[in-house]
């Protein structure tokens, strides 16, 4: 190599290129955190993501352990492999975050997902309406002369499913829960 | 065993308890009761600054130049606003701190209440963690588990908010026990990939040692460990603006600092090695430069405490998770096991290859007999100050980087800058603190004009406590390192990078009831450091240098280590319009 052959004004080299070649590949990972359930542990999780500007596709919480104060947290995320490692890395080093999960590594996992969806419509669309529900086994939990709502629970993709054909039915407000998961087996 | 006592001498007590001898703090407020029980004892010392910025930089000063906790201590609202900057230094740069606020009551909190701020919030991604205390007897073990945190692992810089009405009521204290806390990070490596290491050590022809701050925050036989596994592998070392001491300056295979600023040697050997052992680093972008043409052709391996730091940037190949010095003992173990080999014969090459860069003396410049220029300022106070016990701390600019260029430090612990966060301010209350730590030591800051001007108003604090600290200011009456970019990147217009009304320092000085000195004439230079030196007390040196001296060498933004600027003549229209973009 020849040191300092540098030609003046070059523009060899693009500057933008600061990260590293690491695959492009954009994938999707569910990640589940046992977290110690005190004050301010979302709001540190949370804050990592958008501090380093990584992706939420959905986030669930709860306490799953009343008695040791746990809760857990599931986080859809979507990245390049290399950011999903830097994720879990960095929740790792959250103080009251005992563990991390990446149940799509470490998978076969189960992903469910809860939503209501109101329908309004008369007709033959209501009558359309119910017949997909019953194929999707989503239940009326409400019902009024010109709408329902349905109840439905799957994986996430089975929802987004529902949701398409319910559109053009007459769809006007959907409540989604995000993502619960756990792996398979023992 | 539990004692029953008010919330603000649990604080008190923990504190003692924890081996805490000096706090940083300022009253207010919401930490009264706090200030009521220092006022009754006489075990820590409670240094009065004169912002909050400067408790926490103190504390910094007091932390890296110990290996202990460094602790702060300030009001609600505006005295914790004021301390954010400290939190994010001490982040950056792996600061073992504790820092204390005050917090209206309780049941105030949400109100609005006068010096409220949701400090927990706005400190939470400058801390390594938070707690806010609601209630008193959960406060002595907060504040036990909070020391734990901040000193293990990856060090770094915690908060406890105590609300007043925590601070006033009683509960039950409970001593210091070995924490029970899940948060034990892991401090041996693994040995599989250590075996790795050591037979990339075994056959590598050009190998270079990457260390940083790591093997500072490691402890004192982290460094122990590294000059004994450089020493005995004849490898050359390169350490960054953080791990600067680790290694001996005077060493025998020392290169110097690499980075942005760094030495030719040290670059072109992290440029062309075939094998990069990372000790206590993190690939920083000051290291770097351009990522896609970073050590081409090497195998890298990375010894690091925090597990996100590992391919966060680089991709490394044998990637070892631990503390330094207790990976550094397995490597040596298992490397004298295996019959301590190395591939000598290409080593030497390797050497004398370096040995070859190094002629180039990059570090030379056009000496002036008419004005001091500021490399030689700092060639003559290394020159004087070399055989004291010296501490030096920095300020932000060209002034920072040629004191890590042209001074040596042969132990660790024994330079304190701001690296990650670049915080202008730091370095005279750094300097405060380290003088609490070290009341003997010659502790010197070496200053630029304007970062001084920053946090100026901790004379007061240097004069009150009598702490000899010398503020040694290579005064370019320039933003001295903006004026520099200004002049590489923006053709040579200099927007707002100059001040026109500095202050008299010398009367500056006086005013405070400290010493000043100017000096101008190169002529003057050793008699003037020498009376600085002398004086027992704080002094201000103003060290008027050239204004226009540019740092070099320097790898300009988005270029890669072996496009490295040697001087002026290189500089013209070097930096292309994608790389202005950079910091
Ligand atoms: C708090 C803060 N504000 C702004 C900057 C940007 N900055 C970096 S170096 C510099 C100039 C420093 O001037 P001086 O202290 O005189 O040092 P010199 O470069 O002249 O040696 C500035 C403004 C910074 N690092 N920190
Ligand atoms: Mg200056």
């Amino acid at each position: 190599m020849t040191p300092l052959n540098i030609v003046k004004g070059s523009t060899r080299h693009s500057a933008y290129n600061l990260r590293p070649t690491f695959s492009d590949t954009q994938e999707r990972h569910t990640l589940a955190l046992l977290v110690e359930n005190e004050p301010g542990v979302l709001a540190r999780v949370i804050g990592l993501f958008s501090g380093r500007g990584y992706n939420i596709e959905s986030l669930t919480v709860a306490e799953v352990d009343h008695t040791g104060h746990l809760s857990r947290i599931t986080i859809v995320t979507t990245g390049t492999p290399q950011v999903i490692e830097q994720i879990k890395a960095q929740l790792g080093r959250i103080v009251p975050v005992h563990d991390v999960h990446d149940l799509t590594v470490e998978g076969p996992s189960v992903e469910r997902e809860l939503a209501i969806i109101k329908v309004v419509g008369e007709g033959e669309k209501r009558v359309e309406a119910l017949r997909l529900a019953d194929i999707f086994r989503a239940n009326v939990v409400d019902s009024t002369l010109n709408s329902f709502i349905f109840e439905i629970t799957g994986a996430p993709d089975k929802i987004d499913a529902f949701a398409d054909l319910m559109r053009p039915l007459g769809l006007v407000e959907v409540a989604r829960t995000g993502v619960a998961a756990l792996l398979r087996g023992d | 065993m539990t004692r029953e006592m008010t919330g603000a001498k649990m604080v008190v007590q923990a504190l003692k308890d924890q081996g805490v001898d000096t706090v940083f703090g300022y009253p207010g407020g919401a930490v009264l009761p706090i200030y009521d029980e220092i006022f009754l004892q006489n075990d820590i010392r409670h240094i009065l600054v004169r912002h909050e910025q400067g408790a926490v930089h103190a504390a910094e000063g007091y932390a890296r130049s110990t290996g202990k906790p460094g602790v702060a201590l300030v009001t609600s609202g505006p005295g914790a606003t004021n301390a954010v900057t400290g939190l994010t230094d001490a982040l950056m740069d792996s600061i073992p701190i504790v820092v204390l606020t005050g917090q209206v009551p309780t049941f105030m909190i949400g109100s609005d209440a006068f010096q409220e701020a949701d400090t927990v919030g706005i400190t939470r991604p400058c801390t390594k963690h938070n707690w806010l205390v609601k209630d008193t007897d959960s406060l002595s073990s907060t504040m036990h588990e909070a020391f734990h945190v901040a000193t293990s692992g990856r060090p770094g810089p915690v908060l406890i908010d105590i609300p007043k009405d925590v601070q006033f009521a009683t509960g039950q204290y409970s001593t210091p026990k070995p924490s029970t806390s899940h948060y034990q990070p892991v401090l041996k490596g693994d040995l599989e990939e250590i075996t790795e290491l050591v037979a990339a050590i075994e056959t590598a022809k050009k190998p270079v040692f990457y260390t940083g701050g790591g093997v500072i925050n490691s402890g004192p036989a982290a460094s122990q460990l590294l000059r004994e596994l450089v020493d005995a592998t004849g490898f050359p070392i390169t350490s960054t603006l953080m791990g600067l001491g680790a290694y001996p300056a005077s060493g025998e295979n020392w290169l110097g600092m690499l980075g942005m600023h760094g030495l030719y040697e040290a670059n072109l050997a992290m440029h062309d090695c075939d094998l990069m052992i990372n000790v206590g680093a993190r690939f920083d972008d000051r290291i770097t430069g351009r990522i896609d043409a970073f050590s081409p052709n090497s195998k890298k391996a990375h010894i690091d405490i925090d597990p996100s730091s590992i391919n966060k940037v680089i991709r490394v190949d044998i990637p070892i998770v631990g503390d330094v010095a207790h990976v550094l003992e397995d490597v040596l173990k298992v490397w004298k096991a295996r019959g301590r080999k190395t591939d000598a014969a290409n080593v030497k090459q390797w050497q004398s290859q370096i040995a070859g860069w190094r002629k180039v003396n990059c570090l030379a410049y056009t000496a002036s007999e008419k004005t001091i220029k500021p490399q030689h300022a700092l060639q003559r106070l290394e020159e004087l100050t070399k055989n004291h016990d010296r501490y030096i701390t920095t300020e932000v600019g060209q002034h920072q980087m040629w004191a890590a260029q042209y001074l040596g430090f042969e132990d660790p612990n024994r330079w304190m800058t701001s690296g990650g966060l670049g915080t202008m301010g730091y370095g005279f209350p750094a300097s405060v603190g380290v003088q609490m730590a070290h009341p003997d030591a010659l502790v010197i800051n070496v200053a630029g004009e304007a970062s001084w001007l920053m946090n100026m108003q901790e004379m007061g604090t240097a004069v009150q406590y009598r702490l000899p600290v010398k503020q040694f200011i290579l005064n370019n009456e320039r933003l001295g390192m903006v004026r520099q970019w200004q002049e590489l990147l923006h053709g040579e217009r200099y927007s707002h990078s100059w001040s026109e009304a500095l202050p008299d320092f010398v009367k500056l000085a006086e005013a405070f009831g400290a010493k000043g000195i100017l000096c101008s004439d190169p002529a003057d230079l050793d008699d003037a450091i020498m009376e600085m030196i002398n004086y027992d007390g704080p002094v201000i040196f103003d060290c008027v240098v050239e204004k226009h001296e540019n740092c070099f060498p320097m790898i300009p933004s988005g270029k890669a280590h072996n496009e490295m600027l040697l001087g002026e003549a290189e500089t013209q229209g070097v930096i292309d319009s994608k790389g202005s973009v950079l910091v």
